[in-house]
C-alpha cells in the first residue's frame, strides 16, 4: 500500500504556512453548483432489485451508533446482539459494519460481539467538543484501543481549523494516528470527524477534508451527530469528490463516513447513488463508506419486508433498542 | 455491482386521440391532410396530425381577429389575468400527463419534462397573469396597447415550454394568438388546446394550427397578423425577418446559438465540470443557448477535460421514459443526420472526437454525448450550430483571449463564465457579446429572468417585464 | 473688397475629414436653386470605411463611463450653441427658413443634445432590471449598445434631424455611420466639425454626404453593422429584406419623431442589447 509523504503533496516542508497555502490552493466549491447536483443525483429512481441490492449494502455499511450519556453495558449489548441478528425473521438480512460507542463501553461491546466480524467503534479525543489537552485526547484513545476497539473515530479540533491553525489540526490528527498503534504494530482504523456543520462552509470542508488526508486518516466523517446540522448529502458528495480526487493524485484509498441524520433507507439509497456516480464502484463497499446512524436500521429492515413479503411491514415487527 | 433498475413513468398517464384536427375558435376541427407524429425512441406512431393549409390559416388568423376585436381586447386586466391563472393551475394539475405527453413526442428524458419543461410551463403562465392588469407599469406610459393578432412559431427542442414563453405574455398584454407547434412535436399543444377549454378562455383567443414550415410560413404572411415571435433556426429567422420587411409587422426572433463557456484555472472545477455537462447534454444538447464551445484556460486543460470524461461515463443514455435516463433520444432522423455529418466534419479537420461507452437502444434516434478536442476556432464543429450532444474543447491562455474566441462568431444568445474571480466575472460580463450570460452555472431559466440574443443569435426578449414589452405597441 | 474664403465640404471619417475616395463631387443649390457648394459625394469604398472607423472606436466608446459620455455629449450642445450663427445661415440658405425659425430648428438640436447627454447615466436605472427569479441566483438586466450603426437621416430636414438621428445611436455607446439628407447637407458637414472639437473620439459619429439610395444598400448589407436606421431612405423595404441578411435591428421610418428638442428613451433602447448575467449566491 502506498505511503503518503506529506511533504511532497504539499510540495515543502510542514509549516502552518505551507498547508495554509496548500488547502488556500484547492478549488473553490460553489454552493448553489454543489447543492442542485447533490438534488438532482437524490431525484434517482432506484427500484426492484437495484433497491434489495442497495438495502442490503446499506446495512452492511452502517456503524450502529449509540453514544448516550445514558449508555450502559445492557444498552450496548442490546444493540449489539441486534447488530449479530439485524431481522431474526430473516436470517438472510446482513450485519452492519460496526458498533460505534464510548471508549468506556468497548469492553461491552467487544464482549457482547464475540468472535463475530462486526467492527467495535469508539469515539475518543473528547468526543463530541474535542475541547480538551492534546494529552487526554491521546489517553482517551489509547484506553479505547487498549480496550480493544478496532475504529477510532476521532474529532478534530473546529477552534484551530476555523482560525487558521492547520499545523495544529494535522499535528493533532498525526499524533491520534499514533495512539492508535497497537503493540503488534496493528493499528485501529482512524476515521477524522471534521463536525461539518461547524465549518459551515464548503470550502472549509474540502480543506479540512485534505487537512485530514494528508494528516493519515483512514476515513474522513461528516459529524458528531451532537451539533444542529449533521451530514447532508452535498457534504457527503464534496468528500467524496474530496477522495475521488485525493486517490487519482496519490493512489491512497480514503473512506467516507457520513453520519447523523440519516433515518430513512430512501435517504440512504440517495447516498448509495451519490457514491456510485461520484467515487465510483471502488466505494462502493463497507470498507471504504460507512453510515453512521441508529434508528436507520430499523426503517431499512422494514423496506427489505416489504420488498420481501410484497406489503409494508411496522414498526411493531422490528425491534426497539 | 450497483445497476439501476429500470424505471420506467407510466405510458397510461396520457391518452392520445387517434388523429387532430387545429384548434380553432375554441374547436377542434375535422383532421385533414394528416401525418404521422412519432415517438422518436421507438419510431412508433404517436398520432395522425393535421397539416395546416392557407384555408386553415386563414380561419385561424380570423378566428384570432374576432376574439381580439370582440372579447379580449374589451376584457379588463384583471380579468385577463384570471383566465392565465387558471391555465397555469390547470397545467400544474395536469402536470405529470403534460411531461409524459412531451417526452413520449420529443424523446427528451421524463426526468428533464417533469422537473425542468412542465414547471417552467406553469411558472411561465402563473407569471404573467400577474401582468394582465399591470401594464401601466411595464414601462410604456399608461395603458399601453397590445398588437393585435400574434402569429407564434415554436420550434420542437422545448415544445410545451416554447409555446408557454409565446402564448403567456401575448395574452397578458392582451393580444390573441395563433401558434404554430413544430411538425414534429405538435402534441403537447395540442393538450394545450384543451387545457384552455377547461380554463373556459374565450374562443378564437389562442388558435392551435399544425403542419409544416409552409403552413407557418404562410401564418408569418397574413396580412391580418400585427406581430410576429419565432423560435427556431438563423436560416428561418433571416426568412422572417425578409418576409416581414416593409410591413407594420414586429417581430421577435429567438434563433440559433453558439455559446462559449469558458473555465478559467481558478474556476470551482467540480462545478464547472457540472455546468459543462448540464451546458451542452441537457436535452441531447438540442438547446439554442447550449455551451457548445468549451473554452479552458490552458493550464487545466488536462485535470478539467479528465474530470469531465469520468463525469460523461456516468450519463445514462436511453428510454426517455425512464425516470434515470440524463440523455434521451435525438428528436428526429434528419436532425440525427445533421449531426452526424457534422462531428465528422470536425473529426476531418483535424479533432479529435470522444465518447463514453455507452449501450444504444436499438430503435429510435440515438447519439452518444460526445467531446471533440484539439478543436481551432476556424474548424467547422466550433462555428456552426451542431444542435446535440457535441462539444467542441478548445484552449486559451489569457482572459483577453478568452473574450475574442467567445465572441469569435455572428451568434450572441448565450455564454458561460467559471472562475472565483467576481471582478474577472463583471468585466467579461461586460465584453461578452451575449443576451444571457450565466457565471458559475448554466441553463438557468425563469420566468421573471428575459432571455434572447444579440446579432444573429436574434432580437426581441421573452421572459420578465422585457418580455412583457415584446407584445406591447411602443417597443421593438 | 476682401475675397470671401470658402468652406470645402467634406466627408467626416474617424475623426478625419476626407473627399471621397471616389473624387466625386455634387452640386448644392440653395433654396431659390443658386448653386451653394460642391458637396462630396460619398461612395460604396467610403460608407466602406466608414464602417471599419465605426467598429474600431465602438469597444472604445461603449467602455467610456456613462458620466463621460454625458459630459462629451452636452460638450457637444456647447459647440453647437457656440457655432449658432453658421447653422442659421446654412440653414435660412438651404430652406429659405425665416431667421426665427432656422433659431428654433438650431435651439431644438442644442436642447436635444443636452436632453441626450442627460439619458447616458440614467438608461439603466429605468430600463434596466433586478430580477427576482425562484431560485439562489443574482439576476440583473443591462442594457448594452448594439454596436454600430448605420442611418440615413431624415432628408427633410438640415440639421435637427441629423442631431436627433445621431445622439441616440451614441448616448449608449453605440458608434454610427450616419448618411445626412442629400439635398440639405451643409449643416451635417459642418456639425462634423463641431463634433471634432468636442472631445469625441474620432470614429464614433462619422457622417457622409451624398444620395442614400447608392449608399443605402451597401450599409444594409454590410455584416459589420449591427443596426440600421431607415429614416431618411425612401427603398425601406427593400433594405429592410438586405438587412435581415445578419439580423440587423432595424429602425422602420416614421418611427420616432427627429424635430424635435427631446428624444424618445424608447428610440435610444431600440439600439441596445439587454443583457442577462446570473450568478448563484452562496458562500
Amino acid at each position: 500500500m502506498p505511503i503518503i509523504d506529506p511533504e511532497a503533496i504539499v510540495g515543502s516542508r510542514i509549516t502552518n504556512q505551507s498547508l495554509s497555502r496548500w488547502l488556500h490552493s484547492l478549488p473553490g466549491v460553489d454552493k448553489v453548483g454543489l447543492e442542485a447536483r447533490a438534488a438532482a443525483l437524490s431525484t434517482r429512481s432506484i427500484k426492484t432489485t437495484s433497491k434489495a441490492w442497495a438495502l442490503d449494502m446499506a446495512i452492511s455499511m452502517m456503524d450502529l451508533t449509540t453514544l448516550e450519556g445514558g449508555d450502559t453495558k445492557e444498552r450496548v449489548r442490546s444493540l449489539c446482539l441486534k447488530a449479530l441478528t439485524p431481522d431474526p425473521h430473516d436470517l438472510t438480512t446482513p450485519q452492519p459494519a460496526a458498533i460505534c460507542v464510548y471508549g468506556d463501553m468497548v469492553k461491552h461491546a467487544k464482549e457482547a460481539l464475540g468472535k463475530s466480524k462486526i467492527q467495535v467503534a469508539a469515539v475518543a479525543t473528547a468526543f463530541p467538543s474535542g475541547r480538551a489537552s492534546l494529552a487526554v485526547k491521546l489517553l482517551d484513545t489509547k484506553d479505547a484501543v487498549n480496550a480493544g476497539a478496532d475504529e477510532i473515530d476521532m474529532v478534530i479540533d473546529r477552534g484551530a481549523f476555523l482560525s487558521g491553525q492547520y499545523l495544529e489540526v494535522y499535528k493533532l490528527i498525526q499524533a491520534v494516528k499514533k495512539a492508535c498503534e497497537r503493540k503488534d504494530g496493528s493499528h485501529a482504523h482512524l476515521k477524522v470527524i471534521l463536525e461539518t456543520g461547524e465549518l459551515e462552509t464548503y470550502d472549509n470542508i474540502r480543506r479540512a477534508s485534505y487537512l485530514a488526508m494528508l494528516a493519515g486518516a483512514d476515513f474522513i466523517k461528516t459529524s458528531t451527530g451532537k451539533v444542529s446540522v449533521n451530514a447532508t448529502l452535498p457534504t457527503t458528495l464534496l468528500m467524496l469528490e474530496a477522495v475521488r480526487d485525493w486517490y487519482d493524485e496519490t493512489k491512497i484509498q480514503i473512506g467516507v463516513k457520513p453520519a447523523g441524520g440519516i433515518r430513512t433507507s430512501k435517504d440512504a439509497i440517495k447516498y448509495l447513488v451519490v457514491v456510485k456516480e461520484i467515487a465510483g464502484e471502488k466505494w462502493l463497499t463497507p470498507k471504504y463508506f460507512r453510515f453512521g446512524a441508529s434508528s436507520l436500521l430499523n426503517d431499512v429492515l422494514m423496506q427489505r419486508q416489504k420488498l420481501s413479503t410484497g406489503h409494508y411491514s411496522g414498526r411493531d415487527y422490528v425491534s426497539v433498542d | 455491482m450497483f445497476e439501476y433498475a429500470p424505471a420506467p413513468e407510466s405510458k397510461d398517464l396520457v391518452k392520445f386521440q387517434d388523429s387532430y384536427g387545429h384548434f380553432i375558435g375554441g374547436k377542434f376541427t375535422k383532421p385533414s391532410a394528416t401525418y404521422q407524429t412519432i415517438n422518436p425512441a421507438t419510431e412508433q406512431d404517436l398520432a395522425a396530425i393535421s397539416h395546416g393549409t392557407a384555408k386553415d390559416v386563414d380561419a385561424a388568423v380570423k378566428a384570432a381577429r374576432n376574439a381580439y376585436e370582440k372579447t379580449w381586447s374589451k376584457l379588463d386586466g384583471a380579468t385577463r389575468g384570471k383566465y392565465l391563472y387558471r391555465i397555469a393551475r390547470i397545467i400544474q394539475e395536469r402536470a405529470r400527463e403534460l411531461a409524459v405527453a412531451e417526452t413520449l413526442n420529443n424523446g427528451k428524458p421524463i426526468k428533464e419534462t417533469r422537473d425542468v419543461d412542465i414547471p417552467l410551463v406553469a411558472s411561465w403562465f402563473f407569471y404573467y397573469a400577474g401582468w394582465a392588469d399591470k401594464l401601466d407599469y411595464a414601462g410604456l406610459g399608461p395603458n399601453p396597447a397590445a398588437h393585435g393578432v400574434a402569429a407564434q412559431i415554436v420550434p420542437w427542442n422545448f415544445p410545451l415550454m416554447m409555446l408557454a414563453w409565446k402564448i403567456a405574455p401575448a395574452l397578458a398584454a392582451g393580444n390573441t394568438v395563433v401558434l404554430k407547434p413544430a411538425e414534429t412535436t405538435p402534441l403537447t399543444a395540442l393538450l394545450f388546446a384543451e387545457i384552455c377549454q377547461q380554463a373556459e378562455l374565450p374562443d378564437g383567443v389562442v388558435n392551435i394550427v399544425t403542419g409544416f414550415g409552409d403552413t407557418g410560413a404562410m401564418l408569418v404572411d397574413h396580412k391580418d397578423v400585427n406581430k410576429v415571435a419565432f423560435t427556431g433556426s438563423t436560416d428561418v429567422g433571416r426568412l422572417i425577418a425578409k418576409q416581414i420587411a416593409g410591413t407594420n409587422k414586429k417581430a421577435t426572433l429567438e434563433l440559433g446559438g453558439k455559446a462559449a463557456n469558458i473555465v478559467f484555472e481558478d474556476a470551482a472545477l467540480d462545478q464547472a465540470v457540472e455546468g459543462i455537462v448540464n451546458g451542452i447534454f441537457f436535452n441531447q444538447g438540442h438547446v439554442c443557448c447550449a455551451g457548445s464551445r468549451l473554452l479552458v484556460q490552458e493550464s487545466v486543460q488536462d485535470v478539467l477535460l479528465k474530470k469531465l470524461k469520468r463525469r460523461m461515463e456516468t450519463i445514462r443514455l436511453g428510454d426517455p421514459m425512464d425516470k434515470n435516463t440524463d440523455i434521451g433520444a435525438i428528436n428526429s432522423k434528419a436532425q440525427l443526420t445533421k449531426i452526424e455529418k457534422l462531428v465528422k466534419q470536425g473529426v476531418k479537420e483535424g479533432g479529435e472526437r470522444w465518447a463514453p461507452n455507452c449501450p444504444m437502444p436499438k430503435n429510435g434516434f440515438w447519439f452518444a454525448p460526445t467531446l471533440i478536442t484539439g478543436v481551432s476556432p476556424a474548424n467547422t464543429v466550433a462555428r456552426e450550430e451542431i444542435f446535440g450532444p457535441v462539444l467542441s474543447v478548445m484552449t486559451f491562455r489569457t482572459p483577453a483571449e478568452a473574450v475574442a474566441k467567445a465572441n469569435n462568431s455572428p451568434y450572441g444568445l448565450s455564454a458561460g463564465i467559471w472562475t472565483e474571480k467576481g471582478s474577472r466575472i463583471l468585466k467579461l460580463a461586460d465584453q461578452l457579446n451575449a443576451g444571457v450570460v450565466w457565471a458559475n452555472t448554466y441553463n438557468q431559466f425563469d420566468p421573471a429572468s428575459p432571455f434572447g440574443g444579440f446579432k444573429e443569435s436574434g432580437y426581441g426578449r421573452e421572459g420578465g417585464r422585457h418580455g412583457l414589452l415584446s407584445y406591447l405597441k411602443g417597443a421593438n | 473688397m476682401r475675397l470671401e474664403v470658402k468652406k470645402t465640404y467634406k466627408l467626416f471619417i474617424g475623426g478625419k475629414f476626407p473627399r471621397s475616395e471616389s473624387g466625386r463631387v455634387y452640386k448644392v443649390n440653395d433654396h431659390k436653386g443658386e448653386f451653394l457648394a460642391n458637396v462630396a459625394k460619398a461612395s460604396r469604398k467610403d460608407s466602406r470605411d466608414a464602417v471599419v472607423a465605426a467598429r474600431a472606436a465602438q469597444s472604445g466608446w461603449a467602455g467610456a463611463t456613462a458620466y463621460n459620455r454625458g459630459q462629451i455629449l452636452y460638450r457637444i450642445a456647447e459647440m453647437l450653441e457656440g457655432r449658432r450663427e453658421q447653422f442659421v445661415e446654412e440653414i435660412r440658405a438651404l430652406t429659405g427658413k425665416t431667421d426665427k425659425q432656422a433659431n428654433l430648428e438650431v435651439d431644438q438640436a442644442i436642447d436635444s443634445f443636452v436632453w441626450h447627454a442627460g439619458w447616458t447615466d440614467k438608461i439603466e436605472s429605468v430600463a434596466g432590471n433586478m430580477n427576482p427569479v425562484a431560485g439562489p441566483f443574482f439576476n440583473i438586466s443591462t442594457n448594452q449598445p448594439t454596436g454600430v450603426v448605420a442611418a440615413f437621416a431624415p432628408q427633410d430636414t438640415a440639421l435637427v434631424g441629423l442631431v436627433n438621428t445621431i445622439a441616440p445611436a451614441i448616448v449608449s455607446g453605440n458608434t454610427i455611420v450616419v448618411v445626412s439628407s442629400e439635398q440639405l447637407p451643409l449643416p451635417a458637414s459642418t456639425f462634423a466639425e463641431v463634433l471634432e472639437t468636442s472631445d469625441l473620439p474620432g470614429g464614433v459619429v462619422n457622417i457622409l454626404t451624398g444620395n442614400a439610395a447608392e449608399l443605402g444598400s451597401w450599409l444594409a448589407s454590410h455584416l459589420d453593422v449591427n443596426a440600421i436606421d431607415l429614416e431618411g431612405t425612401s427603398n425601406a423595404a427593400e433594405l429592410e429584406m438586405l438587412a435581415a441578411e445578419n439580423l440587423k435591428r432595424v429602425i422602420r421610418p416614421g418611427s420616432y419623431s427627429r424635430k424635435s428638442a427631446t428624444g424618445s428613451l424608447q428610440h435610444i433602447l431600440d439600439l441596445m442589447e439587454l443583457k442577462t448575467v446570473w450568478h448563484p449566491k452562496g458562500h
